[in-house]
């Protein structure tokens, strides 16, 4: 059996980004980093990277300053529960235009 | 090799012979000597499997999913009370196409409590996705669970083999029981090309979103809708399967030849009897004594009931004048859930035969043969007054 005809047959999913579909149009809330407070942000510094740490999607980046990849977080609020600096608002979906989607 | 054994060691024998490599299941009468004795074959070496003890059918099941995942061979053994135990996992098995080999030893389900023989346990798990194939005797039994494991391996879709309890499972007849070597001929090791496998991570059955999705290599991966629908249109084309299988078999062994309809006195007749499993044996002998009387009459044991086999039923069915549909199982509310399938695959012939629906044999319920004589007699000289409805055979109040 070739391996698409196995994958067209049940579902299988490969270890990588996105192999569970778009999970990002679950979300209702976008968290939303104010990067005056977010300490990596603030101080130029790889410190803190608590949202990375604790978001259990991995979409957010351990970079300066960190990222949040809306193709697929969903909204779970993880992040902003877990900064220490406040920085991360969760903002109503529907506040947002159809551009800014 | 000619052996008398009961229609559970039949079913034992060929699962040995089929070299399963993992065996879960939890004891249930009537099934329960089946197990035991493939308990003995591991126990003794005869067979060198994984036997498994689960606390439940449900783990039975559960770790026949693992196991077949995994690539092995896998097989386990219920009845009645016991299947249902296992029905979320069941509807897994067939979504997951996992080729998992089950026995079911027909027995009635509770309530009230009965551990004697029907169809009412697998009939009503005729639309989980499985193969669900019936036996009328100790050979059908043996030879059957041969031919399941190869066809569940080939269409990659679990295979149910049923037989009716106390009726074949402890009833002892005659059967042959080919040489090792001939067995691994026609059913050669289960090597799956796709399995769980830590070489290769990969997530089996996960969740899927309504709608279709882009997976890692930017291809479209089916959503849950297509993978029903392939599942679908493969236990459909199984059909073909089934029928080459019983070929293959039937010339490596030199038995078989009726892949989903076993006629008896059927070419000039007027009247059929039509059913499954051993009560279609049972039926040949009112069917003798009928054609003594001069009643033009035959009978047709179903032996594939899903998927079902419509234009074989159709062709077999459409010429005669009548068809009287014997079951051991209700669609509570409806009509005899075969006599349904029988009226839909007559629905498109030309001409059709009228169909009867006689519900027989519930909870054990001893089916007398002159029982099936007046029943027979009654729907042919009452063709027209017999409608829609089942009726009962053997009820005493």
């Amino acid at each position: 059996m070739s391996k698409e005809e196995f994958c067209s047959m049940i579902s299988v999913s490969e270890p990588g980004p996105g192999d569970g579909g778009n999970t990002g149009s679950w979300r209702v809330v976008r968290p939303v980093i104010d990067l005056e407070k977010c300490i990596p942000a603030k101080t130029g510094k790889p410190s803190c990277f608590n949202c990375w740490l604790y978001c259990p999607d991995a979409v957010v980046t351990k970079t300066l300053p960190p990222t949040i990849d809306y193709t697929y977080c969903k909204g779970c609020g993880i992040c902003a529960e877990e900064c220490p600096a406040g920085a991360i608002t969760m903002v109503d979906e529907a506040s947002f235009t159809k551009e800014e989607k | 090799m000619h052996v008398i054994e009961s229609g559970n060691v039949a079913a034992a024998t060929g699962v040995k012979l089929a070299r399963v490599q993992v065996i879960a299941a939890y004891p249930i009468t009537p099934q329960t000597p089946l197990t035991e004795k493939l308990s003995e074959f591991v126990e003794s070496d005869e067979l060198s499997a994984e036997y498994i003890p689960v606390e439940s059918e449900h783990s039975a099941m559960a770790v026949c999913i693992a196991s077949s995942t995994t690539g092995a061979r896998s097989f386990t053994a219920t009845s009645a009370n016991g299947l249902l135990y296992m029905n979320e996992q069941l509807h897994w098995a067939a979504g997951a196409r996992l080729p998992i080999v089950m026995c079911v030893a027909n027995r009635g389900v509770g309530a009230p409590w009965t551990v004697w023989n029907d169809h009412q346990d697998t009939v009503s798990q005729r639309d989980l996705g499985w193969i669900q194939l019936y036996c009328s005797d100790h050979q059908q039994i043996h030879d059957t669970v041969l031919k399941a494991f190869k066809l569940a391996e080939t269409v990659s879709i679990p295979v149910m083999v049923c037989y009716d309890g106390y009726l074949l499972s402890h009833t002892y007849m005659p059967f042959d029981v080919p040489e090792q070597a001939q067995v691994d001929a026609f059913l050669p090791p289960f090597k799956p090309t796709h399995f769980l496998n830590p070489e290769e991570p990969r997530n089996f059955n996960t969740v899927t979103l309504p709608d279709v999705r882009p997976d890692l290599h930017g291809n479209t991966a089916p959503g849950y809708m297509e993978i029903r629908k392939t599942l679908h249109s493969d236990l459909r084309a199984a059909l073909t399967e089934i029928e080459k299988i019983d070929g293959e078999f039937g010339e490596a062994f030199g038995r078989g030849g009726d892949p989903f309809v076993e006629p008896y006195r059927c070419e000039d007749a007027d009247y059929v009897a039509f059913c499954m499993g051993s009560l279609s044996y049972q039926l040949r002998d009112v069917v003798d004594a009928m054609r003594e009387e001069g009643t033009k009459i035959g009978v047709i044991g179903l032996k594939v009931y899903r998927p079902f086999p419509d234009a074989a039923v159709r062709d077999a069915l459409t010429a005669h004048k009548g068809v009287i549909v014997f079951e051991k199982a209700l669609s509570y509310g409806n009509q005899g859930a075969l006599y349904a399938d029988v009226k839909s695959a007559l629905y498109s012939a030309e001409t059709r035969p009228f169909v009867h629906n006689y519900i027989v044999g519930l909870g054990g319920r001893e089916i007398k043969t002159h029982h099936l004589y007046d029943a027979l007699t009654e729907s042919i000289k009452n063709e027209a007054a017999i409608g829609d409805e089942p009726q009962w055979v053997g009820l005493k109040l």
